[in-house]
């Protein structure tokens, strides 16, 4: 039974995590995106960015292993091996660029109990190095209430 | 890349056809550190009722966001991009894999604050079913 106490708060916030091209370009292989802005810099700084483009999907990358750690802990008392993904919404304040150094703090936003099944919603809000917003993201995750 | 000017609420976007295998899977485990084994043993897959090995949710996504960034022509213009995962994509130990289909409309444009933004609902189907439910995306017109 996941631990409602949880609820409302946010964890600490995780060490910032370095963007680097090639995993922007590592990324976009495995999703099967040629846009040239996110392998070539040269590309990337005609098209106006600052460096290589991530794909708007690639906050995944550095959250769910987030997300993971805390859904894992034995103190919130979640089915971490039955969970589903529900659904994910990712909101980009700006483009993620390599380069940025960013800085993710996960919320627990709502947590509810209905037709069997254990319902969260965990926010992440992903800062730049000068502690501007970058990204806010919001995954619903599912188990079932055993 | 679109022509922004001409962007109006019923465009349909080119659609995107695409095949989802088992090696898709792997690189997709490696890129993005999700490495549940639901996505690549039949054997854990079957053991949590599934009928054999699903795609990532969030691979589905990405592909599905393809179709827009390559409408758009430039993956940093997406503003907001939301999904519901509602049906998995069971991907077959051979060569063909799953096939996927993608196709999305443009159902509003709106002016904010000097730039346009258009907002694209996104349809993904496999196996002649709906894997993505309430699927949409803003993005930044040039």
């Amino acid at each position: 039974m996941p631990d409602p106490a949880f609820v409302g708060r946010a964890l600490p916030p995780a060490e910032p995590y370095r963007i680097v091209r090639e995993k922007i370009r590592e990324f976009a292989l495995a999703i099967g995106e040629s846009a040239l802005v996110c392998h070539d810099v040269e590309a990337a700084r005609a098209a106006g960015h600052p460096d290589l483009v991530a794909p708007p999907t690639f906050t995944v990358t550095f959250t769910m292993p987030l997300i993971e750690a805390f859904l894992r802990d034995p103190e919130f008392g979640w089915d971490y091996p039955r969970m589903v993904h529900g659904d994910q919404r990712i909101t980009l304040h700006r483009p993620i660029h390599g380069g940025d150094e960013l800085t993710t703090t996960v919320h627990v936003d709502e947590l509810r109990t209905r037709g069997g099944s254990h319902l969260l919603t965990l926010r992440c809000e992903v800062a730049d190095s000068a502690g501007t917003s970058v990204a806010t993201t919001n995954a619903l995750l599912v188990t079932q209430a055993s | 890349m679109t022509d922004p000017v001409a962007v109006a609420v019923g465009d349909e976007l080119p659609p995107l056809a695409l095949r989802i295998t088992r090696a898709d899977l792997v690189r997709y485990a490696g890129a993005s550190g999700d490495f549940n084994p639901i996505h690549w043993s039949d054997r854990i897959a079957g053991s949590a009722g599934l009928p054999g090995v699903i795609a990532h949710g969030m691979l589905t996504m990405a592909l599905a966001g393809r179709m827009i960034t390559t409408w758009v022509g430039d993956p940093g213009a997406v503003r907001s991009y939301g999904v519901r995962f509602t049906r998995p994509v069971v991907v077959p130990d051979d060569d063909e894999g799953a096939c996927v289909e993608i196709s999305g409309e443009v159902v509003e444009v709106v002016e904010d604050g000097g730039v346009r933004i258009a907002r694209v609902a996104i349809t993904a189907r496999s196996d002649g079913r709906t894997v993505l439910g309430r699927a949409t995306a803003e993005v930044l017109l040039p």
